[in-house]
């Protein structure tokens, strides 16, 4: 198994590991590396700087993750089961439902809100898991984060066989309470804009009812 | 059509930038869609979809079962290549003599030590692929981008990357020192190339055309997006902050 060697050393992890305890030992130097990596960072940046760390190292564990699923060749439902819950550890999925939903998402009840934002969840890690797939035999290296706006924009090259190295970014933020991933960019197309289009789209054929649109949107993807 | 023979073509690229530089005046805000061809739009996607459904689609995919993916990448390759010294003449024309260098010592490398541009050992040597065409050279001097058009056959465009297109088939260096039918080569592999990434890519384009609630406006967004990423056209204010968006900011419900 190829675990992701991020390029420079982060900072230890303030999130929860994930159940599964594989490549520890990655990890553990990982971990090593990072105290030597923090303690240059504290002198030369502070807070600042550290939350660029924390962004980073967030996608690192986030696409190593997601790496994992990949190589352990899973049937489908069970893959997608797995993204399913990447996206729930790493990404903040209320705020991705809530933006792809749009204006209707103003007049939506809670509870329509809620089984909006449960099916919109498996409808996306099965999306993009299907993506996700063809990075099979490939890998994806975080290279740099940086702040930008009010969050933190992590950049990542996925290195594909047989393709020219691409450039995917996430957009990381804390304003939900935790760090949390609320957009990816593929080469330029990020996935509020696809998603907002989509669903928006989606709603208009079922003129407006977001009822509709989460029973379909169970389907869908 | 044989454009070589036709003398006007420098009166033909004149004519061609005064209307890119006339046409595209609508003013196009970085990060947005400028569709004031829509509704013509809408048809022509209509049928591109079905020429892909009944003709590119299916060609594709005997294609790509008949040929052995090495084959495939080598008329790939080949194709490349070729629109190399056209590449050439587009990063002299943008004022790129770092590029113009990369991309002749690129050509060089691929015909001479790559079976005559079927495989790419350039790329390996630090020589990597970096496709520009007459669109950028508008770009960089200027022009902008103009409204969203979707071609017939070509797909998704603007009304500055039409520009390119057309200039980048007529002003093609290598149509100048080929006969015929030599100089339909070039051509003719880039459109086996095209079918090939339509096999390649089936999943996701498949995905695009048919499986989202608007194909349309999923492949212009996609497009649009890409361009602009390529062309280095879009910019940190593009970064879309739903947080700042959303209003009143929702309470996060517990997990």
């Amino acid at each position: 198994m190829t675990r992701l060697i991020p390029m420079k050393p982060s900072t230890p992890l303030p999130l929860p590991l994930p159940g599964r305890r594989v490549a520890l030992f990655g990890r553990r130097a990982f971990m090593t590396g990072a105290v030597a990596g923090a303690i240059a960072l504290q002198t030369a940046g502070g807070a600042l700087a550290l939350t660029v760390e924390k962004a980073r190292a967030m996608i690192t564990s986030a696409v190593g993750e997601i790496s994992d699923v990949i190589e352990s060749r899973s049937a489908q439902p069970q893959m997608f089961a797995q993204f399913e819950r990447i996206f729930e550890r790493y990404a903040d999925v209320d705020i991705i439902a809530r933006s792809a939903l749009g204006p209707a998402a103003r007049s939506a009840s809670p509870a329509q809100m809620r089984a909006f934002t449960e099916a919109f969840k498996g409808y996306l890690a099965r999306k993009y898991g299907r993506r996700f797939r063809e990075f099979d035999g490939g890998r994806i290296v975080v290279k740099d984060a940086r702040p930008l706006k009010s969050f933190y924009e992590v950049i990542t090259t996925a290195h594909l066989k047989g393709e020219a190295p691409f450039e995917v970014r996430f957009h990381v933020s804390d304003r939900s309470g935790r760090d949390l991933f609320f957009n990816l960019i593929i080469e330029g197309v990020n996935m509020l804009a696809t998603e907002r289009t989509e669903i928006g789209a989606m709603l208009d054929r079922r003129n407006g009812n977001v009822d509709a649109l989460t029973q379909d949107l169970r389907k869908a993807g | 059509m044989d454009f070589s023979s036709n003398p006007s073509r420098g009166v033909l690229l004149a004519g061609v930038v005064a209307l890119t530089l006339a046409g595209c005046s609508a003013a196009p805000e970085t990060g947005e869609i400028n569709d004031p061809y829509e509704n013509v739009n809408r048809r022509v996607h209509a049928f591109n979809r079905g020429l892909d459904k009944v003709v590119v689609r299916p060609t594709s995919q005997v294609y790509g079962s008949v040929l052995p993916k090495p084959v495939r990448t080598g008329v790939s390759n080949f194709a490349a290549n070729l629109s190399l010294p056209g590449q050439v003449a587009n990063n002299i024309l943008q004022g790129r003599p770092m590029n113009a260098l990369t991309n002749t010592v690129r050509f060089g490398f691929n015909t001479i030590f790559g079976l005559g541009g079927l495989m790419d050992p350039a790329s390996n040597v630090g020589l990597p692929l970096t496709k520009t065409g007459f669109a950028e050279t508008l770009a960089v001097w200027g022009v902008r981008e103009g409204a969203y058009v979707e071609l017939p056959a070509f797909g998704p465009s603007t009304e500055r990357a039409t520009v390119g297109l057309v200039a980048d088939i007529v002003l093609d260096p290598l149509s100048f020192v080929l006969n015929s039918p030599e100089k339909y080569v070039p051509m003719a592999s880039e459109v086996l190339s095209r079918v090939g990434d339509r096999y390649t890519y089936s999943d996701f384009i498949d995905s695009i055309l048919y499986e989202s609630a608007d194909s349309y406006a999923q492949s212009r967004l996609f497009y649009l997006q890409n361009r602009r990423f390529d062309l280095g056209e879009s910019s940190d204010d593009d970064a879309f902050d739903p947080y700042e968006t959303l209003d009143p900011a929702p309470a996060a419900p517990a997990r």
